[in-house]
C-alpha cells in the first residue's frame, strides 16, 4: 500500500480546515471593496471563529439533544466531503468512499439536520428557515442531478477522481454541453450555499433570512462550528467546480513533489473563483422566494440542455 | 425426513393457523391471549425468515403439492429463491412487528376486545406468505382473497368511526377491482399454455412452458399490471391506501404499508421476469412512467398532510413508485438484452422492496407509539415528544434518515444503484429512450429531495419544539416489546445501509436466474467495504466508510472542543429579543409546507380561505383571523367521481325492475323462460 496518497489526503484536509475561512475573508473583503466599504480584513473570519470557541454556550431551555449534536455532524459531514473532492491530487484514498452523488448526498444530511435543529426550539423563525431551505433543496436537487449526469456521460463515470482525469487526459476541446452544465452549476451553486440571489449570508432581516434564520439560537462553540463548516461549504463547492470543470493543476499522481505547485494553482484558482462571485453578488438582488422556482427551473433546463447538445453534438 | 426451506415455512403456515384457531378459546383471558397469540406470530416469521434466507443464499427451489384445491388442480406450492427473498421481507419486518404488537395491542385491554384482531392478524400473515409461495393460478388466488379479506378486518377493527367503514368498504372494492384483472389475466395465459378446456394450464410451471402470441401475451401483462397496481397503490389506482393505512391499528398499518403492498411488486415481477419472460421495452416503458407518476405525486401528496399515518400512506406510494422505477429500467434493459444492466436495475428495486419494508415499517411502528401515547394523530397539536418519548422519537429519526435517502443509512443505497441505473441509459440502443430516460432520473431526484423535506417537517413538528394542543395529556415512553420491535427494525436498517455488499451477493441467484446476470459488487482493499456495480471506475460507495469518517470526526471535534470545559447556560429563547412567543407560533405541518405548496399547487385542487373579523374601532387590527384550507385529490374529480356516479345512476336504474310484488318478479322468470327457449334451442 502507497503511503503518499494518505498524507495528501491529510494534507487536503488540513488545507481545507485552514483555506475555507480565508476564502470566506476573501470574498468578503472584495465585496467591501466593490460596494466601496473597507473591509475588516483576510483574517477576520479566524478571529470570529475563535473568539466563538472561548465564548460559553447559552441553549435555549427547549433546546433536545438534537440541537446539540448537529453542528458536530454538519462539520464532520463537510470535513469528510473535503476528503473525497479532488483538490490537491487525484489519487487519494477516500475517493472511492463517495462519488459525486454520495457527495451530495453529504450536504443533504447537513441540511437536514441544520432543518431539524431549526424546528427544535420552537421559534417561528427556526421553523420559517428550515421550511425555505427544505423548499429551495428540493428545487435544486433535480438540477443538480442533471449536471452531473451531463458531466458524467462524457466521463462515463460518477466517480469524482475518474471524472476529473477524464477531462485532464482528454484534449481539451471546449465541449458544448460542459459549458451548458458549468452555468447550470453555478446557479445551484449560488442557492447551496445561500449565496445573493437565492439567500443573504450577511443579514439577521427577519424576513429575508433562510440560513440564518434555523442557527438562530446558536452560540459559543456550536456556532462556531456551523460557521466554520459554512465556509467549507463554500469552499467546498469552489473547489468541486474547479475540479469538474477546469482541473488542469491537480496532481494527477500520487507523488509529493506536485504537491505545492497545486496548491498555488489551486489558490489561485479559487481567488478567481472568488471574484467571480463577488460580481454575481454585487450586480444582483436578492429575489423573492417565489422566483427562485424560476431561477432554479432555468438552471435545470440549462442541465437539460447541456445534455442534449452531448447526443446532437458530441 | 430432511429440513428444506419450503419444510420451514410451511411449520411456519401451520404455527399461524393453529393461532388463529386457539385465539377463540381464550376469548375470556383477553392479556393471554395477546401473549400467546403474538408469540406465535413472532416464532412462525422467525421461522418463515429462516427459510426465506436460506433458499435465496443457497440458491434451493423446493416443491410441495397438497391434495387439496379443485379437481384437476391441486394446490401447488413452490419456494425458489425470487419467493425466498419476498418470504425473507414479509417474515423480517412481520417478527419486528409481532414483537412490537405484543406491547402495542394491550392498549386496546379494558377498551374492546382483542380476539378479532388476533385472529385476523395470523390470517393475514399467512394470506401473504400464501401469496408467495403459490405455483399455480388457484392458489394464488385464493391466497390473494385471504390476504385482502383479513386485512379488510383489520382495517374495520375499530369500527364504530365511519370513516373507518368508509376506508374499508373503498378498500375492498378496489382490492376486488384488482383481483378480477388479475384473474383475467391468468386466465389469458393459462388459455394459451394448456388450452381452455382443461385446468392444467392453471399451473405456473405450464405458463413458463407456453410460448404466447405478442398480443395476448402484452393483454395478459396489461391486465396483471393493472391488478397488481391497484394492490401496490400505483397512482391512479391510490385513493384506497390513504384511507385505508391510517384507520387500521398501527402495528397493522406498518404490515399493510411495509409488506402488503410488496406482495403485488412480487406479483409484477413473477409474471414479467418468470412467467412470460419474453416482452418489449414498452412494457418497462410503462412500469417505469407509472413508477415516476407514482413517486413524485405521492410525496407531492404526502407533503400537504397533517396526520402523521397518512403521511406516511402517502409515503408508501412513493416508494412503490421508486421500486417500479428499478424494475421498469431492468424491463427495458431485459428486452435491448443488457443483462448486466437489467441485473443492476432489478437489484436497485428489490432493494429498495427491502429498505422500504424496514424503514416504513419502523415509522408506522413509532406513529403507533406517538398514537398509543397521546391519542392523537394530527400533527398540528403535537410537539416536543422527543422530551417525554426519547427512545421513540431517535428511534423514528432513524426511519425519517433512511427514507429521505441519507447516508450511511439503507434507503440511501437502493435509490443510489437506482441512479446508476439511470445513468447507465445512454447505453441503450433507442435516442428516444436515451433522451427521455435521464429526465426519469431529474423527477427521482425531486423525489427524495421533497422525501427529505416531508421528513423534517413530519419529525420536526411531532419531536420537535413545544407542545402544540390545548390540553397537555400525560406522555409515556413506548414499553419495552414496543421499543424491542422498533430497535430490531432501525437496527437492521443501519445494518442494510453499512454491509449492502453482502446482501447483494446473497441476492445475486435472484438477477442471475430472471435476467441471465449478476453483478460484481466488491473492490479495493478491503472487498466487502466498497458497493461497486458494475465497475470500480464507474461509481463507488461505501457507507461504513462514510459512516466511520462522519463518526470520528465527530467524536475528534467533540473531544477537542471538551478539553477546556465551557460553561452551558440554560436560557428563555432569545428569537431575536422577541418575548411574547408562545407554542402556537410554531411553524406547524401547514405553515411548512406552504412554500412547496405555491411552487406545486397547480396539481391540487387547493381552496384557501381568510377570514377576518375586524374590529370596530381599530379596523387596522383584526379581533380574529379564521384559515380555512382544503387540499383535495384532483384525481378523485376526473377518475373515481365519474365512475361513481354512473354506478349509480345504472344502479337506480336497474333497481326500477325491483318492484318488490311477487307477480312482477314471475312475470321476470316467465319472459326469461321464453327467451332462453327461443333463442337457444
Amino acid at each position: 500500500m502507497k503511503v503518499y496518497p494518505f498524507i495528501i489526503e491529510f494534507l487536503q484536509i488540513a488545507v481545507l480546515l485552514g483555506v475555507a475561512p480565508a476564502f470566506t475573508g476573501w470574498v468578503r473583503m472584495l465585496k467591501c471593496w466593490t460596494q466601496g466599504r473597507t473591509s475588516a480584513g483576510l483574517f477576520q473570519p479566524y478571529r470570529d471563529i475563535v473568539k466563538l470557541f472561548s465564548k460559553d454556550v447559552i441553549l435555549a431551555d427547549n433546546a433536545s439533544w438534537i440541537f446539540r449534536f448537529t453542528p458536530y455532524l454538519i462539520f464532520g459531514a463537510a470535513v469528510l466531503a473535503g476528503g473525497v473532492i479532488p483538490m490537491l491530487s487525484i489519487d487519494l484514498p477516500l475517493t472511492s468512499t463517495a462519488d459525486v452523488i454520495v457527495l451530495v448526498a453529504l450536504f443533504a444530511i447537513a441540511r437536514f439536520f441544520t432543518a431539524l435543529a431549526g424546528m427544535d426550539i420552537g421559534t417561528a423563525f427556526g421553523g420559517m428557515g428550515s421550511s425555505r431551505e427544505m423548499t429551495i433543496a428540493s428545487l435544486a436537487e433535480p438540477a443538480m442531478l442533471m449536471a452531473i449526469f451531463t458531466v458524467s456521460l462524457a466521463s462515463k463515470s460518477t466517480s469524482l477522481s475518474q471524472m476529473v482525469h477524464v477531462i485532464y487526459s482528454g484534449q481539451s476541446v471546449l465541449r458544448p454541453s460542459l459549458v451548458f452544465a458549468l452555468l447550470a452549476f453555478i446557479l445551484i451553486a449560488l442557492a447551496e450555499t445561500g449565496r445573493i440571489p437565492v439567500d443573504n449570508p450577511a443579514t439577521h432581516l427577519e424576513l429575508t433570512m433562510i440560513h440564518e434564520a434555523m442557527i438562530l439560537e446558536y452560540s459559543g462553540r456550536h456556532l462556531a462550528l456551523i460557521e466554520w463548516a459554512g465556509m467549507m461549504k463554500l469552499f467546498l463547492f469552489a473547489a468541486l467546480g474547479i475540479a469538474t470543470f477546469f482541473p488542469w493543476g491537480i496532481a494527477a499522481s500520487g507523488d509529493i513533489g506536485f504537491i505545492p505547485a497545486a496548491f498555488l494553482v489551486m489558490t489561485l484558482k479559487l481567488g478567481v473563483a472568488g471574484a467571480g462571485l463577488v460580481l454575481i453578488e454585487t450586480g444582483l438582488a436578492k429575489m423573492r422566494i417565489f422566483r427562485l422556482a424560476e431561477f432554479l427551473g432555468s438552471a435545470f433546463l440549462l442541465a437539460t440542455l447541456g445534455m442534449l447538445s452531448y447526443f446532437i453534438l458530441e | 425426513m430432511t429440513i428444506t426451506p419450503i419444510g420451514t415455512v410451511s411449520c411456519s403456515l401451520i404455527l399461524l393457523f393453529l393461532s388463529a384457531l386457539l385465539v377463540p378459546f381464550l376469548r375470556g383471558r383477553q392479556h393471554f391471549l395477546i401473549n400467546i397469540s403474538f408469540t406465535l406470530a413472532s416464532i412462525a416469521s422467525l421461522l418463515g425468515a429462516v427459510g426465506g434466507i436460506w433458499a435465496v443464499g443457497s440458491g434451493i427451489t423446493n416443491k410441495l403439492v397438497l391434495p387439496v384445491g379443485l379437481p384437476d388442480l391441486p394446490f401447488h406450492l413452490r419456494i425458489d429463491p425470487l419467493a425466498g427473498f419476498f418470504l425473507t421481507v414479509i417474515c423480517l419486518l412481520s417478527l419486528f412487528v409481532s414483537v412490537y404488537s405484543i406491547g402495542y395491542v394491550k392498549g386496546y385491554l379494558g377498551k374492546r376486545p382483542v380476539t378479532s384482531l388476533a385472529i385476523f392478524y395470523c390470517l393475514f400473515l399467512a394470506g401473504m406468505l400464501m401469496v408467495v409461495l403459490a405455483d399455480d393460478a388457484l392458489f394464488f388466488l385464493v391466497a390473494w382473497e385471504v390476504m385482502a379479506a383479513a386485512s379488510y378486518f383489520l382495517v374495520m377493527f375499530e369500527d364504530e368511526r365511519i370513516e373507518n367503514r368508509r376506508a374499508a368498504f373503498l378498500y375492498i372494492v378496489v382490492a376486488h377491482v384488482g383481483a378480477i384483472a388479475i384473474l383475467l389475466s391468468f386466465g389469458v395465459m393459462a388459455g394459451l399454455a394448456g388450452g381452455f378446456e382443461s385446468f392444467s394450464g392453471y399451473t405456473f410451471d405450464a405458463m413458463r412452458q407456453a410460448q404466447m402470441p405478442v398480443q395476448w401475451a402484452a393483454a395478459a401483462f396489461l391486465l396483471a399490471f393493472f391488478g397488481f397496481a391497484a394492490k401496490a397503490g400505483v397512482v391512479p389506482l391510490h385513493v384506497w391506501l390513504p384511507e385505508a393505512h391510517p384507520v387500521a391499528p398501527s402495528n397493522v398499518s406498518a404490515l399493510m404499508s411495509g409488506v402488503m403492498l410488496k406482495t403485488a411488486i412480487y406479483g409484477i415481477v413473477r409474471v414479467t421476469f418468470d412467467l412470460i419472460k419474453v416482452f418489449p421495452w414498452w412494457w418497462g416503458a410503462v412500469v417505469l412512467i407509472f413508477g415516476l407518476i407514482s413517486a413524485v405525486m405521492g410525496v407531492l401528496y404526502a407533503l400537504m398532510q397533517h396526520d402523521l399515518k397518512r403521511l406516511l400512506a402517502y409515503h408508501s406510494v412513493e416508494n412503490i413508485g421508486i421500486i417500479l422505477i428499478g424494475v421498469g429500467l431492468s424491463m427495458i434493459f431485459t428486452s435491448f438484452h443488457m443483462p448486466l444492466l437489467a441485473a443492476l436495475a432489478l437489484i436497485a428495486g428489490l432493494y429498495h422492496t427491502l429498505n422500504h419494508a424496514m424503514f416504513k415499517g419502523l415509522l408506522f411502528m413509532g406513529a403507533g407509539a406517538v398514537l398509543h401515547a397521546t391519542h392523537e394523530r394530527n400533527m398540528e397539536e403535537m410537539g416536543g415528544l422527543i422530551h417525554s418519548m426519547p427512545w421513540t422519537a431517535a428511534l423514528f429519526l432513524v426511519g425519517c434518515v433512511s427514507i429521505s435517502a441519507l447516508p450511511p443509512f439503507n434507503g440511501f443505497v437502493s435509490e443510489w444503484l437506482t441512479f446508476q441505473a439511470f445513468l447507465l441509459s445512454p447505453a441503450l440502443p433507442s435516442p428516444l429512450l436515451k433522451l427521455l430516460i435521464p429526465l426519469g432520473a431529474a423527477l427521482l431526484a425531486l423525489t427524495g429531495a421533497l422525501a427529505a423535506a416531508c421528513f423534517v417537517k413530519a419529525f420536526g413538528v411531532t419531536f420537535l419544539g413545544h407542545w402544540r394542543g390545548h390540553h397537555n395529556p400525560r406522555v409515556q415512553e413506548a414499553g419495552l416489546t414496543m421499543r424491542a420491535g422498533m430497535i430490531l427494525a432501525a437496527l437492521t436498517c443501519l445494518f442494510l445501509g453499512l454491509v449492502p455488499t453482502a446482501l447483494i451477493e446473497w441476492m445475486d441467484i435472484l438477477t442471475e436466474q430472471l435476467v441471465g446476470a449478476k453483478i460484481g459488487t466488491t473492490a479495493g482493499t478491503f472487498g466487502w467495504m466498497w458497493l461497486t456495480p458494475i465497475a470500480p471506475d464507474r461509481a463507488s460507495y461505501s457507507g461504513s466508510i462514510v459512516f466511520l469518517g462522519i463518526l470520528v470526526v465527530v467524536a475528534v471535534a467533540y473531544f477537542l472542543l471538551h478539553v477546556k470545559t465551557v460553561a452551558i447556560h440554560r436560557a428563555p429563547v432569545w428569537d431575536c429579543g422577541f418575548e411574547k412567543i408562545n407554542q402556537r407560533m410554531q411553524y406547524n405541518a401547514t405553515s411548512f409546507s406552504m412554500p412547496i405548496r405555491r411552487v406545486f399547487g397547480f396539481l391540487f385542487s387547493i381552496r384557501e380561505q381568510v377570514k377576518l373579523t375586524p374590529r370596530a374601532a381599530q379596523p387596522v387590527f383584526p379581533k380574529k383571523i379564521n384559515y380555512y384550507l382544503r387540499i383535495r385529490d384532483r384525481l378523485w374529480g376526473w377518475l373515481y367521481k365519474p365512475v361513481v356516479e354512473i354506478s349509480f345512476r345504472l344502479s337506480r336504474r336497474v333497481g326500477k325492475l325491483q318492484q318488490g310484488r311477487i307477480q312482477a318478479y314471475l312475470i321476470y322468470s316467465f319472459i326469461t323462460i321464453i327467451v332462453l327457449l327461443v333463442f337457444s334451442r
